[in-house]
């Protein structure tokens, strides 16, 4: 039985609807996470699975038992708040201790716990001292520690490396992927971020206003996402409207305008409209390429370029008003730049690097 | 230029505010029974103010009045400020702080006129009922400020982490706006211990509280020894005063 059962929830906001017909379901020890753009109802779905909100539509089951009718005090379910919520009048330790406390947990037994907590997340020495006297960093860890002393069954995180900076960020990710293993909590991590869900994530559900787009482990949505939102939303991705000329059973032919036939993967019914979706790191590129190595080979002249550090980004113009990007690792140490806009060159990708995304 | 003249002006308000208060001061300590010019130094008229039995009445009074009415606004008010904060109601708002906007006259005629209707006798308890009525308002104010100010998420953490709404409310809110409420129960003291209209209206013939009882005084003069009652009670405004703006953020902390 999945750990956290979520079917067709739904909330309203007066006349408008945050989260619409949510559903999924959660396995114990799992690292899940909700990634779409800001405002599509991360934290709405998360206040209702933490209980400071209700749907008006569908259930939330724990273990198989109903949880909307359970008071959040009573839930087995930690939340790790954006604003870290810590208690600004309480010291670290009293924090930490704050949920125990709430058990009814004698003095001796908290105060080996809260011990063993700080020294889990490597501030124990700071015991003593209040939130606003801590680092940003720090603070992060002190809430991670309030939310796990008791061993949820559950734990919901809401963007919790939101306010650090990059290099502490990184960091902290991977902080979070050893300690999860470690405790073997199931988490549920919000995030907009999409290089980060699909860092840290065994499965996401890529969510935008209000539904679910696709749900996913991190290899199937990057390389098979199931429609335009989800291609463009995560990583950077080609999208060339096209239309089905011919189809096998996994292997089909589009028809794109000005540029002619692609072969692509999967199957549809031909005279279908939709989009081809194509990563840049998937589409080679040179001055001079073998043709037969992949399916589809085009020439094209360099429209622009963008020099990234580890990578060039190339816009080819393949055809009047059709441009693809491809991506060419800058790996050779020293090596001049072999391109620059106006250059002519060629482009190639494998048959399945394309995805075709009905509409 | 214009900063010249702001600063003058600057300094022409306060040495108006402060110079009448600072010549009564003076005159309090003052040799002489007129207040027009300095003799010499004397305690004499705090002796006066001691020996004085309707004035150490009305003090009396006040204070009673002041601790119970302040007391009971704080509790009531702080729970009014929670409600204006939690349920964003329409009226509720205007209901808590029109008393603030009503000219006070309009409330001690009410006031007297209602508790004439429900034959409630004159007296002291009539007095702390309607300074209860008047504070109630500016205590709320204050604490839901204080509430308005503090992050949603506090409180909710601690339900989060297993606390009922009740030990949510005692352990994280209550502290984080005790400086709000502790602010609001001073202002309400002051408020209420020189309170005029109202308690006028509302007293009766029994009662009598020191600005009653200072004003029925000077009616006949204004003698040194409404100075030094005066000076007192400016001491302790200023005390009030001093131990409200050191009510900081930081002082949350349970340190
Ligand atoms: N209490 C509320 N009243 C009215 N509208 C609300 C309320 N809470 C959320 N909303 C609306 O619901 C939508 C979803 O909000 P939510 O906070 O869930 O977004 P989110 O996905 O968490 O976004 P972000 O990444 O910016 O945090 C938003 O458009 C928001 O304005
Ligand atoms: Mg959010």
């Amino acid at each position: 039985m999945a750990l956290l059962e979520i079917r067709n929830i739904v909330r309203r906001f007066g006349d408008f609807t945050a989260v619409d017909g949510v559903s999924m379901s959660i396995e114990s020890g799992e690292f899940f996470t909700l990634l779409g753009p800001s405002g599509c109802g991360k934290t709405t779905l998360l206040r209702m699975i933490a209980g400071f909100d209700s749907p008006q539509a569908g259930e939330i089951l724990l273990d198989g038992k109903d949880l909307v009718s359970v008071a959040p005090e009573k839930r087995p379910i930690h939340t790790v708040f954006q604003s870290y919520a810590l208690f600004p009048h309480m010291t670290v330790a009293e924090n930490i201790a704050f949920p125990l406390r709430m058990r009814g947990m004698g003095k001796d037994e908290i105060g080996a716990k809260v011990k063993a907590s700080l020294e889990d997340v490597r501030l124990a020495d700071r015991g003593g001292r209040y939130p606003d006297e801590l680092s940003g960093g720090q603070r992060q860890r002190v809430a991670l520690a309030r939310a796990l002393v008791n061993r949820p069954r559950l734990l919901l995180l809401d963007e919790p490396l939101a306010a650090l900076d990059m290099k502490l960020r990184e960091q902290m990710q991977i902080e979070l992927i050893n300690l999860q293993r470690e405790v073997g909590i199931t988490f549920i991590y919000v995030t907009h971020d999409q290089t980060e869900a699909l860092a840290l994530s065994g499965r996401i559900a890529v969510m935008n206003a209000g539904r679910v787009e696709q749900l996913d482990e991190p290899s199937k949505i990057y390389d098979s996402p199931k429609n335009r939102f989800v291609a463009d939303f995560i990583g950077t991705c080609n999208l060339i409207d096209a239309e089905v000329a011919a189809s096998g059973d996994e292997k089909m032919v589009l028809e794109i305008k000005g540029l002619g036939e692609v072969m692509a993967k999967g199957k549809g019914e031909p005279g279908t409209r939709g989009t081809l979706a194509l990563r840049p790191e998937k589409v080679r590129i040179g001055s001079h390429l073998s043709p037969e190595t992949e399916e589809n080979h085009f020439k094209g002249t360099v429209h622009d370029f963008l020099y990234m550090g580890d990578v060039t980004v190339y816009i080819v113009e393949v055809a009047e008003g059709v441009h693809v990007e491809a991506l060419l690792p800058n790996s050779a140490a020293g090596r001049p730049r072999i391109l620059a806009a106006g250059d002519p060159v060629e482009i190639s990708w494998r048959y399945d690097a394309g995805t075709f995304l009905h509409e | 230029m214009s900063r010249k003249i702001l600063a003058a002006s600057g300094i022409a308000v306060y040495v108006f505010l402060y110079l009448p208060l600072l010549i009564v001061v003076a005159y309090s300590f003052n040799n002489s029974k007129l207040n027009a010019e300095w003799v010499g130094f004397t305690w004499h008229w705090y002796k006066v103010l001691l020996e004085d039995d309707a004035m150490l009445k009305a003090a009396g009074n006040s204070l009673f009045i002041a601790l119970t009415a302040s007391a009971v606004s704080t509790i009531l008010g702080t729970m009014a400020g929670y409600a204006l904060y939690r349920y964003k109601l329409k009226l509720l708002p205007v209901l808590v702080m029109a008393p603030l906007a009503i000219p006070e006259i309009l409330v001690g005629v009410s006031l007297l006129i209602f508790y004439v209707s429900i034959n409630l006798t004159l007296g002291l308890g009539s007095i702390i009922l309607s300074h209860i009525a008047f504070c109630v308002g500016f205590v709320a104010i204050v604490v839901r400020s204080r509430l308005s100010g503090m992050d949603e998420s506090l409180p909710e953490a601690a339900r989060d982490l297993g606390a009922t709404p009740w030990v949510a409310f005692r352990l994280v809110t209550l502290p984080l706006i005790m400086p709000g409420i502790i602010a609001g129960a001073l202002l309400a003291f002051t408020l209420s211990i020189d309170d005029f209209v109202i308690t006028f209206f509302t007293a009766g013939v029994g009662a009598s509280t020191l600005p009653l009882q200072i004003y029925s005084m000077i009616k006949i003069a204004v003698t040194p020894e409404v100075n030094a009652i005066s000076t007192l009670l400016m001491l302790v405004t200023l005390f009030i005063i001093v131990v409200a703006s050191r009510i900081s953020p930081d002082s949350i902390r349970g340190k």
